[in-house]
């Protein structure tokens, strides 16, 4: 008998398996049939399995080495701001937790839809995903274990999965002009904030109006865009560190250095290679890591569509951030162009904090983040203020998104995540609230507090007088 | 055309992509067609017998030059199933 508990047990805290069965859960609902729940099931957990695959090479073959190069060239934490590897890397202690708020949040998030005054559907997968795992971080700091983690988790995830999409959805409906779809993507805040920006700009031309170059739009495939940033990176603090005499220290100080430092091996690596082939297979775990999510959350997110919109008649599904670039490309190249710029001032103005008044996490422009946020940020700046508002809303964004994570980055540090964090503005703001609120009041309180910050919405929408119908 | 494998394809391969081939597998369903298998990928994924049939947004189009016009749906508004099942009715039916 027990040895029967055991093995359900040890299901049920294998993450690979339990983001199978949540796959098969949504199928066997929808009414699929047995050989699409069958596939549906193996390819989500595949999936899992994939991005497992992704985290190790990523970390083996380029972020461990990042982490000590950069240290030894500017004596400093240098941190790459991606989704995926600091996901990726978390999901090795936290997968089960991740897994199961995902679950409880997006049945949150359908409950809220259908009774708060935000229908929304969030249907961005990887997005609710990497959240789920954000959060299940943070409250773990909190002392939080077992169900109530995954309650508490599950509480914060389903209200950010509406909360988002209703601070965007003013800003958005002048881009699509329409209110029949919703934004889903966490970096709202900060769209929102470029949004607000731009609203002081109110009337100029917009940028659609001017003409503007379009070639850069290359960037927008992630394999390209992170080879380059990461292959640049690589090679300017490999090559301070190599002024600074890396090659000639004693290789056993180092633990993920040994290609660099030729040892054990046969060929001598050039350290310029070294740096293109590190910055390379950055990109390439990332790519690994991105097929294992496309794998896990091709299939969760209809099954969660198709039963969001059986139980939510009129809710609007929120989406990933490219659905807006459309309605204007050029914004689109301005406001990651603009949003670069304000990542790199941001970084120097990390280091003058650094240097003369305390110590912070270097955060480094990241090309990715800074594009389809950047972007997004630019298609919102645009739609309240026209060029001028694209410009500042989007400078403004990347500014945000360069210090958000650098105050949230204490939190990550205590747990071991040293050279990665989040990119996007609400995993960082819901990072820094939860982060002290779990050291301040952890256990019970933090409990009860994010099961308030989910019950508000619906309580507020039972009390509070109906507003007239508009729109 | 003889459609027999649709690939949808965005910027990472998420999030977009995704959406657009929920839709398309709703418009088959209203067209009655069945048997095609519709996935979708990043733009690095596009190449000439990937599949039958791509489908991008219209600020992706330069991205898949390589493939054959012929086999290439560029849509306007991705989330508009009209003109999601008008042009692939186009396609299907020619």
């Amino acid at each position: 008998m027990q040895a029967v508990l055991d093995f359900f047990v040890n299901i049920l805290s294998t993450p690979a398996i339990l983001v199978g069965l949540l796959a098969l859960l949504g199928l066997a609902l929808q009414g699929k049939p047995i050989e699409d729940i069958v596939s549906g099931t193996i390819k989500t957990i595949v999936g899992f399995l994939v991005l497992n695959a992704g985290s190790a090479f990523l970390q083996s073959g380029s972020l461990n080495a990042f982490g000590e190069v950069f240290n030894y060239a500017f004596n400093m934490q240098g941190v790459v701001p991606n989704n995926e590897a600091v996901v990726s890397m978390a999901l090795n202690d936290f997968g089960q937790a991740s897994a199961l708020i995902m679950c409880v949040g997006m049945i949150l998030n359908i409950v809220l839809a259908r009774f708060s005054r935000m229908p929304y559907i969030f249907l961005t997968g990887h997005h609710t995903l990497y959240m789920a795992c954000m959060l299940a971080v943070v409250l773990s700091i909190g002392g939080l274990e077992g169900w109530t983690l995954y309650v508490a988790g599950g509480c914060l995830l389903g209200l950010i999965m509406v909360l988002s999409p209703a601070y965007c959805q003013p800003t958005f409906r002048k881009v699509t002009r329409s209110n029949d779809i919703a934004f889903g993507h966490f970096g709202g805040i900060g769209y929102a904030f470029a949004g607000w920006i731009g609203h002081f700009f109110k009337g100029g031309k917009s940028t659609e109006d001017v003409n503007f170059p379009k070639r850069l739009i290359f960037l927008r495939d992630t394999t390209v865009s992170i080879s380059i940033t990461m292959m640049v990176i690589f090679i300017i603090v490999t090559g301070v560190a190599v002024g600074r005499g890396i090659l000639a220290e004693d290789p056993t100080q180092f633990s993920y250095l040994n290609e660099l430092l030729n040892v054990g091996t046969e060929t001598k690596t050039n350290w310029l290679v070294w740096s293109f082939t590190s910055g390379m297979s950055f990109a390439g775990g990332v790519y690994i890591i991105l097929s294992g999510v496309r794998l896990i959350v091709g299939e969760i997110v209809p099954a969660f569509k198709g039963i969001a919109e059986k139980l939510v008649p009129g809710a609007k599904p929120a989406i990933d951030c490219p659905v807006c670039f459309p309605y204007a490309p050029n914004a689109v190249i301005i406001g990651f162009l603009v949003s670069f710029v304000a990542g790199v001032v941001g970084l120097i103005i990390l280091t003058l904090i650094d240097a003369s008044l305390f110590p912070v996490a270097l955060i480094l422009p990241g090309v990715v983040p800074h594009f389809f946020c950047g972007a997004t940020a630019g298609v919102f700046g645009n739609a309240e203020g026209g060029l001028k508002g694209c410009i500042a809303g989007a400078f403004a964004h990347g500014l945000l998104i360069t210090f958000l994570p650098a105050i949230c980055m204490p939190v990550f540090t205590n747990l071991g995540f040293t050279s990665a964090t989040f990119s996007d503005a609400d995993f960082s703001w819901l990072g820094i609230v939860f982060g002290n609120l779990a050291q301040a009041v952890p256990g019970w309180p933090l409990f009860a507090i994010c099961v308030v910050c989910f019950l508000l919405p619906i309580i507020y929408n039972v009390v509070a007088p109906k507003p007239k119908a508009k729109e | 055309m003889q459609v027999r494998k649709i690939m949808c394809a965005c910027g990472s391969g998420l999030g977009s992509s995704l959406m657009v081939e929920m839709n398309i597998q709703d418009v088959l369903k209203k067209m009655g067609v069945e048997g095609v298998e519709v996935v979708h990928s990043t733009t690095s994924d596009v190449h000439p017998g990937a599949a039958d049939l791509f489908v991008v947004g219209r600020d992706l189009a330069d991205f898949i030059k390589d493939v054959d016009k012929d086999e290439i749906i560029v849509l306007q508004n991705i989330v508009d199933k009209g003109e999601l099942e008008e042009k692939l009715r186009a396609k299907l039916e020619a």
